[in-house]
């Protein structure tokens, strides 16, 4: 299990503004391995999600170097690669849950009988079997988001590269999703891409967390996690659990250790 | 019964104020004669009088729905002087017009959206356009319209598109620029074409502003089926009622075309809502 799937060289990327170049990545140096779960995290600005984007090929390097699966990012998104879940679900409302799981799947040109097969396996996926006839609004916001995960597997890519999914959820809610999302992570053997602002959720998911830093965004510390790949939710009491986050705040804090 | 009292409150309001107006700008040509014919006039004798003179300034609201009445049910709808048969000839242009102004105002608004060029060069002239007095632009359609040969209700149909057209690009525009920048990501991911898009976001998110567009769409188109009417030489249609009978001083008759045009506009709005809310409902949008 240690083929890499994402590898990044010196990646460069920098956006020109009215207010003149911002520097989003400077110098990206990353491996990510099959059947890893990356979580990236860093305050706002450090170029977390810009890097997902550039995985994903919405926003292309200036310079530097980056494959997916051994293609360019635009290569990936052709062969399929990878599903994103977005910070908002953005489910269609005049779709029903069905309806919009379809979605790729119509664009892809699935045939229909494949179709329904591969709505009916996604919902069983994320525990939403029987919600394929309500539309959105109907569902609760973590429900919603569990649809926008369905959809993003619907058509079986092996990366899933999911940005702050649960960022707009109660901690409540997010707990349970998370719990929930290590389960399917188990069950699908996918590399997970995560973006968060949320130290304990990094660290309760991750096989490894990508310490960010901003202006210009860079990886301040790669921390290959030491917890068993098994993970009740009271894991995040033991020592190891704690060690793991004293290290990621020791990053985020030395990388903004100049303002 | 909760809805229906404000409204009622307000019609009697408002008939009841019509009466007044009508006393009193009627009062003069009552006094006037009284005085000619060297009689005296109580109270009650000039108030009788201005609520059923022939040509009065303002016409008492019971002379306009007796004038109604006469005009639609007791007249054979072929006659010349029925309402439903000018209001038939004014609501086929009307909705001729209409069905241009929605189809054109629909291609520009795609236009726009998917072409930098037209979205540069369309807009300014779209709005150009309406600032231009359709009084002024009417007779010139129709004049230059029959010099080639094209009469009767296309002239009409194509006025009444120029104003129609102008609501259904403006928020068809807002409406198919809807989908945040998040979907059309998420598309993008799907590797999904322009014509994907357009067919599975863009137009689906446009549906709530185009059906408001609509409603203004219809009025406007209705308004500009009257005005193409009125440089015809007021043969047929609401307009040609407004216009004969201001040449005749008719205004009981002026006032019943009003109230016919107005109740149309009202029936062809509520017809459009009715529409609007029966397709938001298949598609799951309303709650």
């Amino acid at each position: 299990m240690t083929e890499p799937v994402i590898t990044a060289e010196k990646l460069d990327l920098t956006f020109q503004t009215n207010d003149g170049p911002v520097q989003a990545l400077r110098d990206v140096n990353l491996t990510i391995n099959k059947g890893d779960f990356v979580s990236f995290i860093g305050p706002s600005g450090c170029g977390k999600t810009t890097f997902l984007r550039v995985i994903a090929a919405l926003e292309h390097p200036t310079g530097g170097h980056i494959t997916v699966n051994g293609m360019t990012p635009d290569e990936a998104r052709q062969s399929r690669a990878y599903g994103y879940v977005f910070q908002a679900a953005g489910l269609y409302p005049w779709r029903t849950i069905a309806g919009n799981i379809k979605l790729p799947l119509e664009i892809m040109g699935f045939p229909k009988a494949e179709q329904e097969e591969r709505v009916k396996n996604v919902l069983q996926l994320v525990d939403l079997e029987g919600f394929g006839k309500k539309y959105p609004w109907q569902l609760s916001g973590g429900m919603q988001q569990r649809a926008s995960i369905a959809r993003a597997l619907a058509f079986d890519a092996d990366i899933l590269l999911m940005d702050e999914p649960f960022g707009a959820l109660d901690e409540i809610v997010r707990d349970h999703l998370n719990e929930q999302l290590l389960a399917l992570w188990a069950r699908t053997q996918k590399t997970i891409g995560f973006v968060t602002h949320s130290i304990p959720e990094a660290v309760y998911l991750s096989t490894k967390i990508v310490v960010m830093s901003p202006r210009p965004g860079r990886i301040a510390d790669v921390i290959e996690s030491p917890l068993p790949r098994e993970r009740p939710l009271e894991i995040r009491d033991t020592p190891e659990f704690i060690a793991v986050a004293h290290r990621v705040r020791e990053g985020l804090r030395a990388g903004h250790s100049y303002d | 019964m909760n809805r229906i009292l404000p409204v009622l409150t307000v019609v009697v309001a408002l008939i009841v104020l019509w009466y007044l107006g009508a006393v009193a700008m009627n009062a003069q040509w009552t006094r006037d004669q009284a005085a000619r014919a060297g009689q005296e006039l109580s109270f009650t004798g000039i108030v009788a009088d201005t609520l059923s003179q022939d040509r009065p300034k303002l016409p008492a609201p019971h002379q306009v729905a007796a004038e109604l009445w006469q005009t639609t049910v007791q007249k054979s709808i072929t006659s010349k002087r029925s309402l439903v048969y000018h209001g038939w000839v004014t609501l086929s242009a009307t909705l001729l017009g209409f069905a241009i102004g929605t189809g054109a105002g629909i291609l520009l608004a795609v236009g726009i959206v998917h072409n930098r060029a037209m979205d540069m060069s369309v807009m300014p002239w779209a709005i150009a356009s309406q600032t231009i007095p359709i009084l002024a632009i009417a007779p010139m359609i129709i004049v230059v319209l029959n010099s080639i040969g094209i009469q009767g209700v296309l002239p009409k149909a194509i006025i009444s598109a120029y104003l129609s057209f102008f609501p259904v690009v403006v928020g068809m525009v807002k409406g198919l620029r809807s989908p945040d920048a998040m979907q059309l990501d998420l598309l993008k991911t799907y590797g999904a074409s322009g014509g994907e898009t357009f067919r599975k976001l863009r137009l689906p998110s446009s549906m709530p502003y185009l059906f408001t567009s609509l409603k203004v769409g219809i009025a406007a188109s209705l308004v500009g089926a009257i005005v193409g009417e009125l440089p015809t030489g007021a043969v047929r249609g609401l307009g040609a009622r407004l216009l004969s009978g201001s040449y005749y001083g008719q205004t009981v008759q002026i006032w019943a075309a009003l109230i016919a045009a107005a109740a149309l506009a009202a029936a062809l709005v509520g017809v459009v809502g009715l529409i609007q809310r029966a397709t938001l409902k298949r598609m799951g949008m309303e709650r």
